[in-house]
């Protein structure tokens, strides 16, 4: 398939927010290229034990669905509609008031109604009259209900591959119906009947048997950690070790595998390494749970389980007291809200004490898993970290709460603690554009792929205009989160509306005010980009 | 039958059923006679024809309206007269010509009154006339 | 075209009831067995369809959050917003509930200079507030039918409610508060072309039946008033279970009674059951405490899963050659 040209930021943002002349039932989804996602492999599908594998791509035709896909979706649904509350009571109670219409990215940035949550639902509601209600089986499209048609089927593919799953408009609902938990069972359902996307199924593939998401093996980890730590060493001239599957080590820690693979995510991992080797910290990183991400959760609740289950078991096997989780997004959502209740109980882990403050984390004491902003902004506060924040001077920041820390965790003031003492300059977004409210990159939920690029400018279309604002008012350049979906999605989003500004982790920005012990004189930042003041000895 | 949270629910629907059967279980389900209202004063017993200013009907239902209209008339425009639609005339005065007939306000207005909510706001005005006697 | 569709269902209503006026048999039925069918229904529906989600299991605590954790002392949380214990999710609930906390937040989004702009969008929640308050005044103030004596408070909210005494019988401002928000509602889905499209037959009919409900009430109070002495005699006798046909009530007080009853035979299989359903949205009522306190999942079943030991055996010599440590030499 030939690359799709993106259009251009102008043509983009005219967007007409005026519905289709034909009512949504009636209105055919048209698959354009750059606003789909490739279908997962077959490949993928057989490594997992997944139904239907075959070749097929959404533009096709014929979809290659078993003969009796409609009963195995309608009894799915049936077995989700019993075992969620939450699925049953969304399906029930929505009255349509319409108040997260324009709250979504997506509809912001496209104008496509069907990308508003209230419709994107209804296109799984209207399915659910039709066979679970009365009044649906009766009087059908009077009550808003429809037959399961390929069309329809298709048109779930589509739409429920263009939510992200951030869950704004479930801030905004007056019942706080989620979108996100209704977009994972409709992902659920075309599961069942093997219509997946590849930068979702590729990922789990490689995470359940390499433990990561981009399949690197072994020796690859540990490689790419060494390289990380030679480039600390010409940074800072202090040399850090790569403590890898140590039995006995203290605390596990466990981070995005973007983190460890690709820049500017690498920059957030030296950041990790440099904090923990200044304070000491008896930690050890691991191979087999080389990635705390967890794209099971684009894909369906068992496979969240499958891929998390290696956390606790690698915890408990090289016998440490807790674990600390990196900066992620999706990762959080899943140790947060669903790792306990699927893997735990974790009774053979000790509640979290701080070895360097003695601080004992409280809000972790069942799960047994601190959050590294958490663990981070408890060092500062008791002055265990030598900061100067005047490192940063070259650097005009702002901070993009990631979704799901921000909107299913409430990790809100931690970061910004962080980076107030690691910076100088720091600079916040719109108000309706940050916290609770805060805008997705347009990329998360398995949407981060290329051939979706158009969509994905256009999702992150509201949160690039967030941060042009603050480019033009303070002159930000660096957009700081604590999300590597973020971290890649974000950098090419900036390169398309907001050119100049470039993306990094806040432990990246702490990394470079941090004073070390015996480091030599730094004169650029981890980057290798001269310091501000510094750029005269920089240059020759 | 499962059910989840069921301490929670099961307060939930007991606290919704008291609520919404609150008149069957107030009331314990007695019968309640409606109001007895008196016509049996003497000014009432001397007329020939037992006719209120309009048809009783109407008055059960309008008389509101038709004491509103009164006051309106009298008070801004002096208009101390009224013509029914059969001819009859009456002089506009709540007192001089309501309370004549229906001299007793306890058994005939407010007995009514109270059972249907209603709050009158001729009083507010004029002297209950049982409290001068 | 939904629209019409609802307009010609509360049509057929209004004639039904205006042929149930005018036939003896048929405002028997309507005046003493449909009130006790209707009631049922409601009552029994509701219980119903609450029982059915309660069937349904909560397997994850998926809090929405919309404030600061609470996690390190130093720093301050949020109860409200991110309850972490019972009494903050309660709190969070009551907001909910009785302010419609989410529905405050509300924005809308214009593209202005290439660029969207949020602005402040008070307006749905300010007149959904408005019916829905007034929806219950108004109701509590109808109990006056139906006990006898009036216990005070009842009094006491009707006397409030006519605070201003305008006209004879005196106006309410519930009644006022109940059409401005109606009509808002109802102008809003109509005019706003994202709503119009959203919208099913059955959202307008809903708007459309409370309209004709509260229209009729209003016109047998200030235009063609009903003999409420018969209206509560009628009233009286269905809760003692002796049911008499009212005398002199008029046409306006059947049609009234019709779609009131429509809308209680309605409503359980309705939207209208957000009611109860609010109660139990996980997003809103469960505590933001994952962390604190291992959630149960009464199904969660065992899956298959990559262990480290299948792990190890595939990469075994690749951890060697790494210098790995590993179990099984």
């Amino acid at each position: 398939m030939a690359a799709v040209k993106t259009p251009k930021p102008d043509e983009l943002i005219a967007i007409r927010y005026a519905p289709p002349e034909t009512p949504w039932m009636e209105t055919p989804t048209v698959f354009r290229p750059g606003t789909w996602s490739y279908s997962g492999g077959a490949k993928s599908l057989t490594a997992l034990g997944l139904p239907n594998p075959r070749a097929w791509q959404p533009p096709d035709e014929d979809w290659k669905l078993p003969a009796n896909w409609q009963s195995i979706i309608l009894e799915g649904l049936r077995e989700r509609l019993e075992k969620y509350r939450s699925f049953r009571l969304f399906m029930d109670i929505c009255v349509r008031c319409g108040a997260c219409a324009d709250k979504c990215h997506f509809y912001i940035g496209s104008g496509d109604p069907k990308n508003m949550p209230v419709l994107r639902a209804e296109l799984l509601r209207s399915v659910y009259r039709r066979y679970f209600t009365e009044s649906g089986k009766r009087f059908g499209k009077l009550a808003g209900a429809r037959d399961l048609t390929i069309d329809v089927l298709k048109e779930w593919f589509y739409y429920f591959y263009q939510c992200t799953e951030c869950r704004r408009c479930s801030v905004f609902c007056p019942y706080g119906i989620d979108q996100a938990e209704i977009t994972t069972m409709g992902r659920e359902l075309l599961s069942l009947v093997g219509c997946n996307i590849n930068w979702v199924m590729e990922p789990v593939a490689n995470c359940f048997r390499t433990g990561n998401h981009l399949g690197i093996q072994p020796g690859g980890v540990k490689d790419m950690l060494e390289f990380m730590a030679d480039d600390i060493e010409d940074k800072t001239g202090v040399h850090v070790e790569v403590p890898l599957n140590k039995k006995g080590a203290e605390i596990l820690f466990v981070t995005p595998s973007g983190d460890y693979f690709a820049d500017p995510g690498t920059y957030t991992c030296m950041g990790y390494m440099m904090l923990f080797h200044e304070i000491g910290l008896n930690y050890t990183f691991s191979t087999y749970a080389s990635d705390g991400g967890n794209f099971g959760l684009f894909t369906s609740h068992e496979m969240i389980k499958r891929l998390n289950a290696k956390i606790y078991a690698e915890a408990k096997r090289l016998g440490v007291k807790w674990i600390l989780g990196g900066e992620c997004g999706h990762m959080w959502r899943v140790l947060h809200q669903y790792m306990d209740t699927m893997n735990g109980p974790a009774d053979f882990l000790q509640e979290p004490v701080s070895p360097i403050t003695g601080t004992r984390f409280e809000n972790a004491r069942a799960t047994r898993i601190v959050h590294i902003a958490e663990f981070t902004s408890d060092l500062i506060r008791s002055g265990k970290l030598k900061l100067d924040p005047s490192r940063n001077d070259h650097l005009r920041v702002t901070y993009h709460d990631s979704c799901n820390p921000a909107r299913a965790m409430g990790l809100f003031e931690e970061p910004r603690y962080i980076i107030r003492h690691a910076c100088n300059h720091f600079h916040e977004m719109a108000e309706d554009t940050i916290r609770e409210k805060t805008l997705c990159c347009g990329g998360g939920a398995g949407l981060g792929n290329d051939e979706n690029m158009e969509m994905r400018m256009r999702g992150g279309m509201p949160r690039a205009m967030a941060v042009k604002q603050v480019k033009e008012k303070h002159g930000v350049n660096r957009l700081a989160c604590m999300c590597a979906i973020d971290r890649a999605t974000l950098t090419s989003l900036m390169d398309y509306w907001v050119p100049g500004v470039t993306v990094m982790g806040v432990h990246e920005l702490l990394a470079n005010a941090l004073i070390m012990k015996g480091e030599k004189e730094r004169t650029t930042d981890l980057r290798g980009e001269p310091l501000e003041g510094k750029a005269a000895d920089e240059a020759l | 039958m499962k059910l989840y949270n069921r301490g929670m629910i099961i307060a939930g629907i007991v606290v919704f059923l008291i609520v919404a059967t609150f008149p069957f279980w107030y009331g314990r389900g007695k019968a309640v006679s409606p109001p007895d209202l008196k016509l049996d004063t003497p000014a009432i017993q001397q007329l020939k024809e037992k006719l209120c200013v309009e048809t009783a009907p109407y008055m059960r239902a309008n008389h509101m309206k038709l004491l509103a209209a009164w006051r309106d008339g009298a008070v801004r425009e002096g208009n101390r007269s009224y013509r029914t639609a059969d001819g009859r005339v009456f002089q506009v005065s709540l007192t001089g010509t309501c309370l004549e007939c229906h001299s007793n306000k306890k058994q005939f207005c407010d007995r009514c009154h109270d059972y249907a909510g209603a709050k009158p706001a001729c009083w507010s005005c004029h002297i209950i006339p049982e409290e001068v006697r | 075209m939904n629209l019409i569709a609802a307009l010609i269902a509360v049509l057929i209503l209004t004639l039904s009831a205006l042929g149930i006026a005018f036939s003896a048999t048929l405002s028997f039925l309507l005046t003493a067995i449909l009130p006790y069918a209707a009631f049922t229904v409601f009552i029994g529906g509701f219980i119903y369809r609450i029982v059915k989600w309660a069937k349904a299991p909560v397997p994850f605590r998926i809090t929405t959050t919309c404030g600061q954790q609470t996690s390190l002392p130093w720093i301050k949380n949020n109860p409200l917003e991110s309850p972490s214990n019972v009494w903050s999710v309660m709190g969070r609930m009551a907001l909910e509930l009785f302010l419609f906390r989410s529905l405050f937040r509300n924005t809308d989004v214009a593209i202005v200079g290439q660029r969207p702009v949020y602005g402040s969008a008070k307006w749905l929640w300010f007149f959904g507030l408005l019916f829905h308050w007034s929806l219950l005044i108004i109701v509590l103030r109808h109990l006056r039918f139906f006990i006898e004596p009036i216990t005070p408070w009842i009094k006491s909210l009707s006397t409030i409610d006519g605070f201003f005494e305008i006209g004879v019988p005196t106006l309410y401002l519930s009644d006022v508060a109940i059409v401005a928000g109606l009509t808002f509602l109802f102008l809003r889905r109509m005019t706003v072309p994202r709503l119009r499209y959203i919208s099913l037959v059955t959202d307008y009919f809903a708007l459309l039946l409370l309209l004709g409900i509260v229209t009729t009430g209003l016109l047998m109070r200030h235009f063609f008033p009903a003999d409420l002495l018969h209206v509560k005699n009628l009233a009286l006798g269905w809760v003692t279970f002796a049911p008499a046909a009212p005398k002199g009530v008029g046409t306006v007080f059947y049609i009234h009674l019709s779609f009131v009853f429509t809308l209680l035979v309605w409503f359980p299989s309705s939207k209208l059951m957000h009611m109860g359903g609010i109660f139990l949205s996980p997003t809103r009522n469960l505590a933001n405490d994952n962390r604190m306190k291992r959630h149960l999942n009464p199904w969660n079943a065992p899956v298959k899963v990559h262990t480290y030991e299948e792990y190890e055996e595939e990469f075994r010599d690749k951890m060697k050659l790494a210098g790995l440590p590993v179990e099984k030499e």
